[in-house]
């Protein structure tokens, strides 16, 4: 028991719980309108509150879905049919995760090529870094669409358009991260490889590529949440080839609320689970790397 | 390894040695007028306050730093052949051991970056661990130890690669007096051993005069020797009480008396 209370438990149940009742108070006021509607076509007054709240957590295309719902729809939409079915959500968050993990792959390769480039060449140093910071103020909502329409014009589509996207977003922390990273050995380490004579390469793999893996997993956790995002915002630009992000499109055309919160739930548990795994890199390399417990 | 084969007894040679350095506040004299010899097998210490360009000498044969004016030989040749040829290893005041690295993996790398066999380098790891008395110690984490031998983790990884010149910049400086006196004995044990020839900088008068050959005596702005005293002290094997005999007191005065010159020179 004093486990329970002394750790995370029970605050975080607590917030869940303060949540949960907000948001199905939040459905009933928001969903009351449509709900009073419905009752005067069927001429139905006086509907005792009780009544009337059930009714509005049961409605078919809720302004807001109450929890259950979406909960049901998650709930079906991953076991209620085939995982290859365009129906199961598991099936489009398979295509969406394949497209992040392709995207996050090559932004973390470029990331790292860049910071190595900025950190071992002057030139580099100076020119790059304003471009980089440049590319990440354009809205990825504008440029997503040109990227997917753009290489579908050239034959170019499913996972590499949304891929690149997820890449766009995701090398900014790491070359961020990295060029401190490769920049935290001190001026007595760089010395003592100096005295012996080691070369550029031996200085970059002995010293500053270990020195820079805690920084490097730091930003790969950003940049794997962001690259989530950025599959899903590609897939909004094209809601041919599937994926949570075309669900999401689809249910905002037939105003399929619930279809539309239950893939956010996915997307969501889908980033956290992906976290999860980064850290998991960490601790192994942590472990490894003999970092104190 | 890389020696001149006995060509000559002189190891470091410097000739009217300065150098300046350019700050934004303007030059700053580091060294000026330096004239120096250390010769094979010696154990020379240089003392003096901060600023004295001690460490910058040292810094000087090693390569780290270029000087402005005079010369200077390592071995016979500039210091940065001495540097390509590996002929020295550096003990700098912080251990600098890489956190990532066990104690054996820190030892062995200056082996890997000089492209040791893997046969060779265990043998060479494990000589060294024994000469710095850290048998048992060598799967351990930099962060499990304490300074004392972390800072002879350090000389490990110096002696690893058997140049014949050690370079150690105030090593002991940040230990505390009780572990110092340790590390003082075990590494007059080690360079009586390894007949290394040690270039030791430190701020300490009983540290210098206890250890040393010779002690070099030098003063701030700008650095310059202002004595250098030969011990009378016998060579080699040194208990920590010959500090108190009338013979280390008089070296320690004379040490006292050249540091206090220096400093009435300047304020």
């Amino acid at each position: 028991m004093r486990g329970l209370m002394g750790g995370k438990t029970v605050p975080v149940l607590i917030v869940l719980l303060a949540i949960v009742l907000f948001w199905y108070v939040m459905a009933i006021v928001m969903n009351a309108p449509w709900q009073d509607t419905l009752n005067g076509r069927a001429n139905l007054t006086n509907v005792p509150f009780t009544e009337f709240a059930l009714q509005t957590f049961t409605q078919d295309k809720p302004v807001l879905p109450a929890p259950h719902q979406v909960v049901g729809a998650i709930w079906t939409g991953l076991f209620g049919s085939a995982i290859t079915a365009p129906r199961s959500l598991a099936f489009h968050a398979g295509i969406t995760l394949g497209a992040t993990l392709l995207g996050f792959g090559m932004g973390t390769l470029l990331g790292v090529v860049l910071a190595v480039m900025i950190v071992h060449n002057n030139a580099s140093d100076r020119s790059l870094m304003p471009w980089i910071i440049a590319s990440q103020t354009v809205p990825i909502l504008a440029i997503a669409p040109m990227v997917v329409v753009g290489l579908g014009a050239v034959g170019v589509t499913g996972l590499i358009p949304k891929a690149l996207i997820s890449m766009y977003l995701s090398f900014f922390p790491v070359v961020v991260g990295m060029v401190k990273g490769l920049r935290t050995p001190e001026q007595i380490q760089l010395d003592l490889m100096r005295t012996y004579n080691a070369s550029p390469l031996q200085v970059f793999l002995k010293l500053r590529w270990p020195a820079s893996v805690p920084i490097l997993f730091a930003s790969m956790k950003v940049g794997i949440a962001i690259s989530l995002i950025g599959a899903v915002v590609g897939e909004l630009s094209n809601n041919a080839g599937g994926g949570l992000g075309v669900r999401l499109l689809t249910g905002s055309y037939n105003g399929q609320t619930i279809q539309i919160w239950a893939a956010l739930f996915i997307a969501a548990a889908l980033a956290a689970i992906l976290v999860i795994l980064v850290g998991w890199g960490e601790k192994l390399a942590n472990r490894r790397m003999g970092v104190r417990a | 390894m890389t020696t001149d084969g006995g060509k000559s007894q002189s190891v470091v040679e410097a000739k009217g040695l300065g150098l300046t350095f350019k700050t934004a506040d303007g030059d700053v004299v580091a060294l000026s007028d330096v004239n120096l010899g250390i010769n094979r097998g010696e154990f020379v210490s240089f003392i003096g306050p901060s600023g004295c360009g001690k460490t910058t000498f040292l810094r000087v044969i090693a390569d780290l730093e270029q000087p402005t004016s005079g010369t200077i030989t390592v071995n016979g040749t500039s210091p940065t052949d001495a540097r390509l040829n590996r002929s020295y290893g550096y003990v700098f005041q912080a251990p600098a051991l890489f956190p990532w690295r066990t104690i054996e993996n820190n030892v062995a790398l200056p082996l890997e970056i000089m492209g040791y066999g893997d046969a060779d380098r265990k043998a060479r790891i494990k000589k060294a661990v024994e000469l710095v008395n850290l048998e048992g110690f060598e799967k351990k984490f930099p962060w499990q130890l304490s300074g004392g031998m972390q800072q002879r983790a350090s000389i490990a990884r110096a002696l690893a690669f058997d140049a014949d010149l050690l370079l150690m910049d105030e090593p002991f400086g940040a230990l505390d007096e009780i572990v110092r006196d340790h590390l003082n004995s075990e590494l007059l044990k080690l360079w009586a051993t390894t007949q290394k020839t040690i270039a030791f900088v430190t701020h300490s008068i009983p540290e210098a005069v206890y250890l040393s050959t010779k002690i070099v005596v030098m003063s701030p702005r700008p650095g310059r020797v202002t004595d250098v005293i030969d011990s009378t002290l016998p060579h080699g094997e040194r208990p920590l009480e010959i500090r108190e005999t009338p013979e280390f007191l008089q070296l320690a005065a004379r040490v006292r008396d050249g540091l206090r010159a220096g400093h009435s020179y300047e304020e």
